[in-house]
């Protein structure tokens, strides 16, 4: 592996400010990398081969003029195709936008433009973020590096199986319900869903609007930390991002776990979970004992009706959301005699089968007669979830979990079993639920060497607690993150 | 008997028989919905400005065409409209209110859901005064909710409507403009009561300045809820919802035909069904539009790309503070004030020119004639000129100065029309016509006894009749003065000094 695709962010940072690598070479090298890679992984819709070298070839002229660059100059990024780029087509994984190109950027696209990153690809994902396994995308499915027949986990699991393949050092996700974390898990790196309103969702095509962040991506906590404070803060443009500083995430990041509380969730700890993640989680979360965190029994009973709760929630707003996608102004268009028949074979053609399953789940739930029953059934138990975790961190500073309840399946496995793909979320999904912030970080391989991850929680806005309790651990378990083994990238890809 | 007039057993035969008989045993209920298109700069939830004409799709964006990713931003400015209408409609503005997402498909509709408010409107429980014949009314307001209005589609093909059309347009221009929808009691009980409803209610959004309510050019539009009862109960019939009213005029003339439809239903024993119907101006019939199975389940829910809106109490507070006078109490102010007649202080209201009515009071001028000339032939200019009447080029001074001139003298009425006419060309203030045109009234008594004695002389047959008594002869003297004046002699003076020459002549 070329020395430059091995490089984490914060390492590339340093050899291009010592002018020992320009942006062009770390870019030249990652695409390569893509090049060799992505016939095995396919984490990539498309390629930006052009203007990635047109803007390195700018940082490196800005560089050697002496003038400023962004904070993430040079690096090189896997850009979920979910956030739209002006005039690049952004598909969301569905035939529907399969040739859309959005006529502005997105809020977060912007600024990692302005910070100087080098987004070298669009990838993959599940249709519209609806998955847990990359198999939904309209277009081809996503492997896992480390285990080339198994799934890199969803929806966000082309943008993950890119940084865990060492296409890129960075990558951006999207995670309604654990699309960001889960993948992560599955695939050994770090995920993180922020709160809610703490990244701007202007430009992120909508699945489930109150549920939606972007998140980054990347193979340590602290280039995570990086990326997340790039994208992080108030955007006039959306209303529910939250006006407030972006937080200070590096001033106590090596701060260490000393005299932390953390919580461990009994209901997160139960039945459903293989043994293998079992006992590497216990053993992760005993090095946080270890390391001199307290370590705490706590409870979120109603966390265990998350799943219900976001399976009607999530498909509601989706209902709603994805009925713009009609023929008339954009996207693709089936003709029909009517416009009501236009409109109905656009949708027909244009969604796959679990858009349109959410789209019918989501408008039965809303449905005159039905919304007591359902919607506002659900909004009551995501009100119930929210007051287990205040009262939780009323005892605790961090909650700790498995991220997913196995490690990566193979692909085809769940297919055909819709809520045996839904409950890969369980962990994940009362996050979401509560709008507050969550890490997934590798801490270990189960028996046949595939990757655990442990899910982190904090409080609301609790972000720099929740990376200083991921990078005291990472440092702790120094976690080999290349993937390795029989079937994996490694025995295809040198 | 069942209190629903649908589900009642036929009238007896012989209580068929008379038409007039039948139409006095119902009674009219019935309630409005009204939308009002703001003013504001710019759009409901983007800055697209908001204008009229040009070509289509020119004010749009990713926001107000639902470009995927888009997200809405509430507009201020529209909220601050909604607050003041529903203060002036003595409304509760909720310290909290939410948008909703009304979901159906339609062409014109970007996102395919209209952001409206539902359950949790920022405006609730007001009220409307209106005069009718019998005295003023009070019109419950149920509430005033804020929404975005929709593209328009155009149908091009032989039947103008979306079923039939080869293709259609859609120009979203109109998409996310501002609206609020005005929901009354029901409370109405005649097509005049309606009328003067929602004159009423226009009148109070002009004064407010929030839209410029036209109804022929729908920055107005009136939906009317009409349904039959028996006189003396309590129990309402089957509703139907007309549409498509564009004029005062044509939402009276269809709620008289369906108020006429229905009763000739409920007499012959037919159900009123219920259902949406469609008013057509040219046949000045209405018809069905949708029936109540087509009706939309709309799967209202919070929008959750917004918050609530919670407008700040000293804000709210300070736009009460703010309220400009309304209507009612300026016509009180009119006739309790001014001694207008209840009749010229309505006209000067609707006519649009009470501020400068108000103006030209100020000015000095005596308020009956400045609301005479306004609600005469300054209005009658307007509407020839079709200039509306808030942009009609004649100050209130001016207004005053005109009205002076008459009152002393000056100007006969023949005369200040012309002045009138000039001075809103743009040609100056009626003292600047009056010197240019040398039209003065000639009111000097030694200027005109010469002209008069002259009259005498060449009319003496004239002169001889009126001394013998004939008092109308004295039309053809003062038509003789009138002409060698060319029409600026004060005809009073005239007359005065007639008499006394040819009296005087008499007696000796």
């Amino acid at each position: 592996m070329h020395p430059l695709v091995a490089a984490d962010a914060a390492g590339l940072q340093r050899l291009l400010h010592a002018r020992e690598a320009s942006a062009t070479e770390i870019t030249r090298a990652h695409l390569d990398r893509i090049a060799e890679t992505d016939q095995h992984v396919s984490a990539f819709i498309r390629t930006l081969d052009q203007s990635a070298l047109d803007h390195a070839g700018d940082i490196d002229r800005r560089l050697s003029d002496g003038d400023d660059v962004g904070a993430l100059a040079g690096l090189p990024l896997a850009l979920k195709d979910i956030l739209c780029m002006k005039g690049v087509e952004t598909t969301c994984g569905s035939r529907m936008l399969q040739h859309y190109r959005p006529p502005y950027d997105a809020t977060v696209v912007r600024r990692l433009r302005e910070a100087d990153a080098i987004v070298v690809g669009k990838a993959n994902m599940d249709e519209f973020a609806m998955g847990s396994s990359c198999e939904n995308s309209a277009f081809f499915p996503t492997r896992n590096p480390w285990d080339l027949q198994r799934v890199p986990g969803g929806s966000s699991g082309g943008s993950v199986a890119a940084v865990a393949a060492n296409d890129v050092p960075l990558g951006i996700g999207t995670d309604t319900g654990g699309s960001v974390r889960q993948p992560a898990a599955l695939c050994g790196v770090v995920g993180v869903k922020p709160t809610y309103g703490l990244v701007s969702r202007f430009g992120l095509i909508a699945f489930a609007s109150s549920l939606d962040q972007v998140g980054p991506i990347a193979r340590g906590v602290r280039d995570a930390a990086l990326l997340l404070e790039v994208i992080a803060g108030h955007d006039p443009r959306d209303a529910t991002s939250i006006p407030t500083e972006v937080p200070d995430l590096h001033t106590t990041l090596e701060a260490g776990v000393e005299g932390l509380r953390v919580g461990v969730v009994r209901e997160f700890m139960g039945e459903g979970m293989s043994d293998g993640v079992r006992s590497v989680v216990t053993a992760a979360i005993d090095r946080l004992g270890a390391l001199g965190a307290e370590v705490v029994d706590v409870s979120l009973p109603h966390a265990g009706y998350g799943v219900s709760a976001y399976y009607l929630i999530a498909p509601s707003e989706c209902s709603s959301n994805l009925s713009r996608y009609d023929g008339v102004r954009y996207g693709l268009r089936v003709d029909g005699e009517t416009t009501e028949r236009m409109m109905a074979s656009t949708r027909e053609a244009g969604f796959g089968p679990e858009v349109k399953r959410r789209i019918m789940i989501g408008t039965y739930a809303l449905s005159a007669g039905y919304y007591d029953a359902y919607y506002a059934q659900a909004q009551r138990v995501r009100t119930l979830i929210i007051r287990d975790y205040e009262a939780a961190y009323a005892d605790c500073d961090v909650l700790v979990s498995p991220t997913s309840p196995t490690t990566a399946f193979k692909l085809g496995e769940r297919a055909a079993d819709p809520l045996a793909m839904y409950l890969s979320d369980v962990y994940t999904i009362p996050s979401n639920l509560a709008g507050a912030p969550a890490l997934s970080l590798p801490v270990g391989l189960d028996d046949g060497g595939l990757p655990v991850g442990l899910q982190l929680m904090a409080p609301v806005l609790g972000e720099p607690v929740l990376f200083r309790a991921a990078r005291a651990l990472e440092r702790e378990l120094a976690i080999d993150s290349t993937p390795r083994g029989r079937g994996s990238l490694a025995e295809v890809a040198a | 008997m069942s209190a629903a007039p649908g589900a009642s057993p036929p009238p007896p035969t012989a209580a068929r028989d008379s038409g007039v008989e039948q139409a006095s045993r119902f009674e009219a209920v019935i309630g409005l919905e009204v939308h009002v298109e703001l003013n504001t700069a710019t759009k409901m939830f983007c800055g697209c400005a908001i204008d009229f004409g040009g070509a289509p799709n020119v004010r749009t964006c990713p926001v107000c065409l639902g470009q995927p990713g888009s997200l809405p931003m509430i507009n201020a400015k529209a909220v601050e409209s909604a607050i003041r209408l529903g203060l002036a409609l003595g409304c509760d503005i909720a310290p909290s209110s939410q948008f909703h997402r009304k979901n159906y498909f339609y062409p014109d509709m970007p996102k395919n859901y209209q952001i409206s408010q539902y359950d949790v409107p920022i405006c609730l429980g007001g009220e409307l005064q209106v005069a009718t014949a019998e005295g003023f009314r009070h019109v419950g307001i149920t509430r005033v909710h804020m929404e975005e209005d929709t593209g328009k589609s155009l149908h091009v093909g032989t039947s103008g409507r979306i079923h039939g059309a080869e293709y259609s347009l859609v120009d979203y221009n109109r998409a996310g403009i501002p609206l609020l929808e005005v929901v009354s009691e029901p409370d109405l009980r005649s097509a005049e009561q309606a009328r003067a409803y929602l004159a009423e209610l226009r009148a109070i959004v002009l004064a407010l300045g929030i839209s410029d309510a036209k109804l022929e050019e729908g920055s107005m539009r009136c939906d009317a809820n009409v349904s039959l009862r028996p006189v003396g109960h309590s129990v309402f019939g089957t509703r139907v919802e007309v549409k498509n009213m564009n004029s005062l005029r044509s939402l009276g003339r269809a709620i008289d035909y369906e108020v006429a439809r229905q009763t000739d239903r409920l007499s012959s024993g037919q159900p009123v069904v219920q259902e949406t119907r469609h008013w057509n101006e040219d046949s000045g019939t209405t018809s069905t539009l949708r029936a109540k199975e087509e009706v939309f389940d709309y799967r209202y829910f919070s929008d959750p790309d917004l918050v609530p809106v919670e407008p700040d109490s000293d804000w709210v507070q300070r736009l009460r503070a703010e309220l400009v006078e309304l209507p009612a109490a300026r016509r009180n102010r009119y006739t309790a004030e001014h001694g207008l007649s209840p009749g010229t202080a309505a006209l000067l209201q609707t006519s649009g020119l009470a501020d400068r009515f108000d103006e030209a009071v100020a000015a000095g001028a005596v308020p009956a004639d400045a609301a005479k000339w306004l609600t005469n032939e300054v209005a009658a200019w307007c509407n020839e000129h079709l200039i509306d009447s808030a942009g009609v080029p004649l100050s209130g001074a001016h207004l005053a100065e005109l009205t002076r001139f008459v009152s002393d003298g000056t100007l006969s009425t023949k005369l200040a029309r012309e002045v009138l006419e000039a001075v809103l060309a743009g040609e100056g203030s009626p003292g600047e016509v009056v010197a240019a045109r040398g039209l003065a009234q000639i009111s000097d008594t030694q200027a005109l006894g010469a002209i008069v004695d002259t009259a005498i002389a060449q009319n003496p047959d004239a002169a001889q009749r009126v001394r013998d008594g004939n008092a109308k002869a004295i039309g053809a003297l003062v038509g003789a003065v009138m002409r060698a004046t060319k029409g600026q002699a004060n005809p009073g003076l005239v007359n005065q000094l007639l008499q006394a020459r040819l009296h005087q002549a008499g007696e000796r």
